[in-house]
C-alpha cells in the first residue's frame, strides 16, 4: 500500500528542510522523508554547542525556515519550531532505500521501514555524511548503544564495547579506557584501516591491559537486562566460540556508506569515478533523471544557507515559477566590471563561448564557477602574476591578450589570446609560479581559485583532458625549448603520457638502459645510487624539474635510481624523439651539458658523505619531500627556551601553532610539530568555505571565513591544525614588565568571557609562516641560539652537506 | 635563508667577534698613545669616554632582556644574543681601561667586581648553551620528557597489578618504590621541571590510592632496593607462576628505573640552562644600580 505526494523530498538537511518547507508555506503536497528520529541529522551531529557559522556573508538567505549564525542547539531548536508551525508532512524513521522511475514518469520510492511512497517529483537532499552503519543485529537501537561519542569524560566506571577498527572507534577506546573498563571488537585481526598514531595507541593500550580486544570477532545480538548491576548484555562470536560480555554501554564507530552508490542506483550519472565529483544539474538543480532534482552538499554546494537557497528554488521551479537564483545580484557585481555588460545571461553566453575550457560545463557549473571566480580588468603592462609568487590560481582569457615571459629578463615570450588559459603549471605542480605573464590590450581574464578548478578538473574529463594537453606542451616548451615552436615539438609532444607514482615507486633503477626521460608534474624524486651495498641519496628533485636526460645525451645506462619520494606525476618523454630535438637544436645540447655538469659535481660532493644523505632520507621519511618550507631545529643549539613557542602564541593571539619538543630527531635534527606548508596541503582537501588558502610567498593559511568544522585539523597528517576560540586584547609587554599587568610573553591572554555559558566561535587556527610579519617566521627570528630555521626541500642538499 | 644552523659564536661570520675585537683595539691603543699628567683614571678625557662607552654598553646589554619578549620586528634575536656576548666580553677590557687598572676598597671597586660578576656568570651560560644541549638530546634517545613520564607511569601501574597478584608483602615493596619515586625534587631542578612530574605523580598516587582502598602498605625499602628483595623471593622459591611474575616485575622494575634516572638527568640538564640566568639576570640589575651609584657619586664627591 503506498501513499501519493507530488513532491518527496529526501533528506531533511538544510537543503531537503528548506524545500519542503517552501513546498508546504505554497500548499504543494509533499512529505519530507528522514532517515533519524530528528531533523538535519548533520548538523545534529555536530558537537554540543558547536557555534554555526552563516557563510557566505554577502549571500542573501532565502527560505521560510530562519538560519544565522549561532549555536547548534539554537539552530536546531527554531528549525524545529519552523517545522512545526509551517506544518511541515515529515516523517521520521523512513530511510529511502530505492527510487525507481516508472513508466508514467513517476518516482517510487521504497523505505528501509517498509513504506512505500509515490510522487511525480523526487528532491534528493541527503548531504555527503552517509548513513551511519549500525551494529546489524538484534538490540542495535536499545538505548545503550550508540554511535556517537561527543564527550569521553562524561563516563566513568563503566563497561563499555566499543565496536569498529577505524580511526572514530580508535580514539573513542583510547579515550574512555581512562576511566572506564573497555573492549574493543576488531572484525579483523589488525588495525590497518586507522592512522598510524592511532594504530601504535590501540596497540599499546591492549598491550598494556587498559583495552581488551577481541580479533576477528562480531557482535551477535545486544539484549537489554532488567536485573543486575550491568544494564544489558551483548553476544560475541570470537573464532573460540560464543563471548557474553556484561556491559554498561556499547559504541558502533562503523562509519558511513558513502551516499555515491545510493545515488547512482537512482540513476543518477556522476561524470568521474573521483571521489570528489559531484553529479552534473541542470540551472534547476534537475539530474540525468527528468523529475529528480538534487540540492545542498550532494549537489557540490557544501555550505548551509546555500543547500536552504536551492531547497527554496528547486521547489519553485517544480512550480514551474521562474525565480532569480538568489546568486544573481552577486554575479551581476562581479560581472559588471566587464566591459559591454548587458546581463549575467548573456555574459555567461558570451564566457563559455569564447573560453573552450568552460564550453565543457553546464551552465549550473558555470555559475558556480564564475561565483568562486573573479573577473579581472588589468591595463596593458599591468603584472597578473611574477615568476617565483606562490599563487596557484588559474586565469582563463575572456577577451584581449597576455604576453608570458619565457625567460626571466623577459626578452623571450609567447602571447596568449581570447578562449586560451594559463596558470595550469602552478595549479599542478602545486609550486611557485614558473613565469611572468604581463596583461596586453583590452584583457578580460577569469581568476579561478584552486579549489574550484580542482573540482571542475575532477567533475568534467573533458576540461582535465584539455588542461592536461595544454600542459604537456607547455612544460617542454618551458623547460626544453622556448626558442622552438609547437610545430617542432609536435612529435615529442605526440610521443608524451603522464605517469603516476606512489610514494616509493622507482622511476628507473641505476644501470638499466635509458629509453626516456620524466618531466616531474606533481610531487618530487629523490635521486640515489647504491653505494657499499647502501642506497645514498644523492640530490631531490622537485617538480617542474626533470630527470633521466644523462642516459640519453651520452652514457647509455641509467647513472642512478630515480624514486618518488612521494605521490607523483611525470609527464615520460620518449627517448628517440628527445634525441631528435636535441640534435636539431645545438642551444639546447648545450644547455643541457651544462646543467648536467652541474649535477654530476653536486653529486660527487653528496656521494663524499653518505651521512649527508642519510639525513635527507630521514627528512623524506617525516614527509618533508611533499613541504615546501619546514621548521627545523638543530638541538645541539636548542637550549629548550622554549622562545619560539612563546613568539609564536605572541604574534598569533596566545596560542602557539608549533609544538617544539614533539616529533622526530635523527642525528641532532629535530623535526618539530609544525606545519609544512605542503605543496599539495591536505588540509585544503574538504573546506566547505574554501578558507584555506596559499599566499604569495607560499605560507598556507586561515582566512576568517573559517567555518570551524575541523575537517582540515582532521586532513592534516601532521597534526599542525588546532580549533581555538578568538582571542582577547592583551595589554603591552611593558605595562607587564613593569608592572606585572596581565599576562606575560607567551601566555594565553586572560579570557573575560570564560565563564559566560555563551558558545564562542571556535576556528581553525594554524601557522601562517608569519606573512604578516615584516621580518618572517617569529620563531626563528626569536631562537636566541640559531637552533630554529626553515628551510624549503630543495636545500636539503645543501644543509644534509653543512651538517656533518 | 640560510640553509644551515649557524650558532651564537658564529653567527653572520663572527661579525661581532670582530667588532668587540676592533673596540677592544682601539681602546687599548688610545689607552697607550694616551699620556695624561696624573695616572691614568676615570677622571681624564679618556677615562671619561671609555667610562661613557662602558656605561652605554651596560644599558644596551641590559636591553637584550627586553628585545627578547619583543617578537615582531625583522632582526634576528641570534644576532642580538652574538652582539650581547662578544661585547659583553669586550667590556671588562673597556672597564678596567676606564678605571686605569686602580682598584681599591671603594664603592667604585664593587661595582667594577659585580659587573665582572655579571660577565663572569655570562661565560658560564655560553659554556651551558653549547655543552647540555648535545648531551640533553643523547640522553632523551627522541623521547620527549611526558612521554617518558608517561612511560613510568604506566610501568608503575602494570608493576602494582602484577604485584597485586603475588603476594601483599611483594605489593607493599612495590608501592613503596612507587612512592618513593621523585623526580625533579632538588632545589635548582624545582625551578621549572615541578609541574610536569608532579602531575604524573599525583596520576600514579589517584590510580595507587584506588587500588589501595582496603589494603594498607606495609615494608620498606627504597628504590635501589627493592630489586634485592625480589632476588630473594626468587631464591626462597615459590611457586611458578609467582616466579615468572616476579621475574616479569623485576623486568619492569628495572626498566623503570632506568627511565627514571633519565628523566632525572633530563631535568638536571634543562635545569642547567636556565639556572644560571638566575644569578646573571639579578646581577645585571644590580649592576646597572651600582652604575647610577657610581656616576652618582663621581660627580659629587670627586
Ligand atoms: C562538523 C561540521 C561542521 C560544519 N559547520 C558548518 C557551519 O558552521 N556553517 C555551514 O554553513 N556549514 C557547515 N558545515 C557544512 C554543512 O553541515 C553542510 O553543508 C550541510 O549540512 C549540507 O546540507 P544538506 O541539506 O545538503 O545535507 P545534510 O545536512 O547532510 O542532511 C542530509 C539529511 O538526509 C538524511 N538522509 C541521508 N540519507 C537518507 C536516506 N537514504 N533516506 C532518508 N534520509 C536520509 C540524513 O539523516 C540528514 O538528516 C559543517 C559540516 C560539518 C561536518
Ligand atoms: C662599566 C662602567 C664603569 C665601570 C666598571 C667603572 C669603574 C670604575 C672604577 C673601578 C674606577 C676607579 C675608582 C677608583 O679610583 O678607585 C672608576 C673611576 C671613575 N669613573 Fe668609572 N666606571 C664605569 C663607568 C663610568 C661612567 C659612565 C662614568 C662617568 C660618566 C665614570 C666616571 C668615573 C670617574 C670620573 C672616575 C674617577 C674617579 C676617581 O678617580 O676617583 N665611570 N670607574
Ligand atoms: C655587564 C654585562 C652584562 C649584562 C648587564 C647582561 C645582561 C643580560 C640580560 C638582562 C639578559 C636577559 C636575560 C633574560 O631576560 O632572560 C642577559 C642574557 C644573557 N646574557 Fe648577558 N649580560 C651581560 C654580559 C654577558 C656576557 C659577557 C655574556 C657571555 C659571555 C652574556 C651572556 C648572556 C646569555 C647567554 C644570555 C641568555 C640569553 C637567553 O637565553 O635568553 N651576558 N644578559
Ligand atoms: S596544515 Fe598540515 S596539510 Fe596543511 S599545509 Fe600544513 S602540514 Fe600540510
Ligand atoms: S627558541 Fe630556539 S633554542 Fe629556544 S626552544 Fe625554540 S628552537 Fe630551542
Amino acid at each position: 500500500m503506498s501513499e501519493r505526494f507530488r513532491i518527496a523530498i529526501v533528506g531533511s538537511g538544510p537543503g531537503g528542510l528548506s524545500a519542503a518547507a517552501r513546498a508546504a508555506e505554497r500548499g504543494e503536497s509533499h512529505v519530507l522523508l528522514e532517515a533519524e528520529p530528528h531533523l538535519s541529522n548533520t548538523i545534529y551531529r555536530y558537537q554540543k554547542g558547536k557555534f554555526v557559522m552563516d557563510e557566505p556573508g554577502i549571500l542573501p538567505l532565502r527560505s521560510p525556515v530562519p538560519f544565522k549564525a549561532g549555536s547548534r542547539e539554537s539552530i536546531l531548536g527554531a528549525w524545529d519550531e519552523a517545522a512545526a508551525r509551517l506544518k511541515i508532512n515529515v516523517r521520521h524513521g523512513h530511510e529511502v532505500s530505492a527510487i525507481k522511475k516508472r513508466e508514467d514518469g513517476s518516482f517510487e520510492l521504497k523505505c528501509a521501514n517498509g513504506a512505500t511512497i509515490e510522487a511525480q517529483f523526487v528532491v534528493l537532499g541527503i548531504g555527503l555524511q552517509g548513513n551511519i552503519r549500525k551494529l546489524g543485529v538484534p538490540g542495535e537501537d536499545l538505548p545503550f548503544v550508540q554511535y556517537q561519542l561527543d564527550d569521553p569524560d562524561e563516563y566513568e566506571g563503566e563497561t563499555i564495547v566499543v565496536v569498529g577498527a577505524g580511526d572514530a572507534a580508535i580514539e573513542n577506546a583510547v579515550a574512555l579506557a581512562k576511566q572506564n573498563n573497555v573492549v574493543i571488537v576488531n572484525r579483523r585481526d589488525e588495525f590497518a584501516r586507522a592512522k598510524k598514531g592511532n594504530e601504535a595507541a590501540i596497540l599499546k593500550a591492549i598491550e598494556d591491559g587498559a583495552i581488551e580486544c577481541y580479533y576477528n570477532a562480531a557482535p551477535e545480538r545486544v539484549d537489554a537486562l532488567s536485573v543486575g548491576r550491568k544494564k544489558g548484555r551483548l553476544i560475541l562470536s570470537t573464532p573460540n566460540g560464543k563471548a557474553q560480555l556484561l556491559i554498561d554501554r556499547v559504541i558502533g564507530r562503523l562509519g558511513a556508506t558513502a551516499p555515491r552508490s545510493f545515488v547512482e542506483a537512482c540513476g543518477v550519472t556522476f561524470p568521474s569515478k573521483d571521489p570528489a565529483a559531484v553529479p552534473a544539474i541542470s540551472p534547476q538543480y534537475e539530474s540525468n533523471v527528468k523529475g529528480l532534482y538534487i540540492v545542498g552538499a550532494l549537489g557540490g554546494y557544501p555550505l548551509i544557507k546555500q543547500a536552504m537557497n536551492q531547497g527554496y528554488e528547486v521547489v519553485e521551479y517544480i512550480r514551474g515559477e521562474r525565480v532569480e537564483p538568489a546568486d544573481e545580484p552577486l554575479l551581476k557585481a562581479k560581472l559588471g566590471a566587464m566591459p559591454g555588460f548587458r546581463s549575467v545571461d548573456d555574459t555567461l553566453a558570451r564566457i563559455q563561448q569564447n573560453v573552450r575550457v568552460l564550453s565543457h560545463i553546464t551552465p549550473l557549473q558555470l555559475r558556480e564557477f564564475m561565483l568562486d571566480s573573479d573577473l579581472r580588468t588589468p591595463k596593458p603592462g599591468d603584472i597578473v602574476f611574477r615568476r617565483n609568487d606562490y599563487t596557484n590560481s588559474f586565469y582563463s582569457i575572456v577577451e584581449g591578450e597576455v604576453r608570458i615571459a619565457l625567460d626571466e629578463d623577459g626578452k623571450q615570450f609567447i602571447t596568449l589570446g581570447r578562449g586560451e588559459f594559463f596558470g595550469e603549471m602552478g595549479l599542478i605542480s602545486g609550486r611557485r609560479r614558473s613565469a611572468t605573464v604581463t596583461a596586453g590590450n583590452g584583457c578580460v581574464l577569469i581568476e579561478t581559485p584552486r579549489r574550484s578548478m580542482n573540482r571542475l578538473i575532477n567533475s568534467v574529463a573533458a576540461v582535465k583532458r584539455e588542461i592536461d594537453e595544454v600542459f604537456i606542451l607547455r612544460a617542454i616548451q618551458s623547460r626544453f625549448a622556448p626558442e622552438a615552436t609547437a610545430a617542432q615539438l609536435k612529435d615529442m609532444v605526440a610521443g608524451a603520457t603522464l605517469q603516476k607514482f606512489a610514494a616509493g615507486d622507482i622511476l628507473f633503477n641505476e644501470g638499466e638502459v635509458g629509453d626516456c626521460l620524466h618531466l616531474v608534474r606533481v610531487g618530487s624524486l629523490t635521486i640515489s645510487r647504491n653505494i657499499a651495498g647502501k642506497e645514498v641519496v644523492l640530490s631531490y628533485v622537485p617538480a617542474g624539474n626533470y630527470v633521466g636526460e644523462m642516459a640519453l645525451l651520452g652514457e647509455s645506462r641509467r647513472s642512478a635510481t630515480a624514486r618518488a619520494a612521494i605521490a607523483t606525476e611525470t609527464v615520460r618523454l620518449d627517448g628517440e624523439s628527445f634525441k631528435k630535438l636535441v640534435n636539431r637544436m645545438p642551444v639546447l645540447k648545450l644547455r643541457l651539458q651544462a646543467e648536467y655538469r652541474q649535477r654530476a659535481a653536486s653529486n660527487l660532493a653528496m656521494q663524499a658523505l653518505p651521512a649527508g644523505g642519510d639525513i635527507i632520507q630521514f627528512l623524506l621519511a617525516q614527509g618533508a619531500g611533499e613541504a615546501t618550507d619546514i621548521l627545523l631545529i638543530d638541538e645541539s643549539l636548542c637550549v629548550r627556551c622554549d622562545n619560539c613557542e612563546k613568539a609564536c602564541a605572541e604574534t598569533h593571539g596566545g596560542t602557539s601553532r608549533l609544538d617544539r619538543e614533539a616529533g622526530p630527531t635523527y642525528a641532532s635534527v629535530h623535526v618539530p610539530t609544525s606545519c609544512r606548508h605542503c605543496e599539495h596541503p591536505h588540509c585544503m582537501k574538504d573546506c566547505p568555505p574554501d578558507a584555506l588558502r596559499r599566499a604569495p610567498n607560499g605560507e598556507v593559511y586561515i582566512a576568517d571565513n573559517c567555518i570551524g568544522c575541523g575537517n582540515c585539523e582532521r586532513n592534516c597528517p601532521y597534526g599542525v591544525i588546532h580549533m581555538a576560540t578568538k582571542p582577547p586584547k592583551k595589554p603591552g609587554l611593558l605595562s607587564w614588565l613593569l608592572f606585572g599587568l596581565g599576562p606575560g610573553p607567551g601566555e594565553a591572554p586572560y579570557d573575560a568571557k570564560k565563564k559566560s555559558k555563551e558558545p564562542k566561535e571556535k576556528k581553525a587556527v594554524k601557522c601562517d609562516m608569519c606573512k604578516d610579519e615584516k621580518g618572517g617566521p617569529a620563531c626563528v627570528r626569536a631562537c636566541p641560539t640559531g637552533a630554529a630555521i626553515r628551510i624549503s626541500p630543495e636545500e636539503f642538499p645543501a644543509y644534509a652537506q653543512s651538517r656533518r | 635563508m640560510n640553509a644551515r644552523h649557524e650558532s651564537i659564536l658564529n653567527h653572520a661570520g663572527s661579525r661581532w667577534l670582530w667588532i668587540a675585537l676592533a673596540l677592544s683595539l682601539v681602546s687599548l691603543l688610545a689607552y697607550a698613545l694616551h699620556s695624561p699628567a696624573v695616572p691614568p683614571n676615570g677622571g681624564t678625557w679618556l677615562g671619561y669616554t671609555l667610562g661613557t662607552i662602558a656605561g652605554l654598553l651596560i644599558l644596551w646589554l641590559m636591553f637584550f632582556g627586553i628585545r627578547k619578549r619583543s617578537y615582531s620586528g625583522t632582526s634576528n634575536l641570534r644576532g642580538w644574543l652574538s652582539a650581547h656576548v662578544y661585547l659583553g666580553t669586550a667590556l671588562i677590557l673597556i672597564a678596567l681601561l676606564h678605571a686605569g687598572f686602580q682598584v681599591g676598597w671603594n664603592l667604585h671597586t664593587f661595582f667594577l667586581v659585580l659587573m665582572l660578576l655579571v660577565i663572569v656568570s655570562g661565560f658560564f651560560g655560553v659554556y651551558c648553551y653549547l655543552r647540555y644541549p648535545t648531551l640533553m638530546t643523547r640522553n632523551r634517545e627522541s623521547a620527549t620528557r611526558s612521554a617518558m613520564l608517561e612511560e613510568i607511569g604506566e610501568l608503575d601501574q602494570n608493576a602494582l597489578a602484577l604485584a597485586d597478584g603475588i603476594d601483599p608483602k611483594v605489593h607493599g615493596i612495590v608501592l613503596r618504590s612507587i612512592q618513593n619515586t621523585r623526580l625533579g625534587g632538588g632545589v635548582l631542578a624545582q625551578l621549572r621541571a615541578r609541574d610536569d612530574s608532579d602531575a604524573a605523580l599525583a596520576g600514579i598516587r589517584a590510580a595507587l590510592e584506588a587500588r589501595e582502598k582496603s589494603q594498607a602498605a606495609a615494608g620498606g625499602a627504597k628504590s635501589g632496593q627493592t630489586i634485592f628483595a625480589m632476588v630473594d623471593f626468587l631464591a626462597s622459591g615459590t611457586n611458578d607462576r609467582q616466579a615468572e611474575a616476579l621475574r616479569k616485575l623485576i623486568d619492569l622494575l628495572s626498566r623503570k628505573k632506568v627511565l627514571a634516572s633519565r628523566v632525572a638527568r633530563d631535568i638536571q640538564y634543562q635545569a642547567l640552562m636556565e639556572v644560571w640566568l638566575y644569578i646573571h639576570v639579578p646581577l645585571s640589575f644590580a649592576t646597572v644600580a651600582a652604575l647610577f651609584a657610581h656616576v652618582v657619586s663621581v660627580f659629587f664627591y670627586w
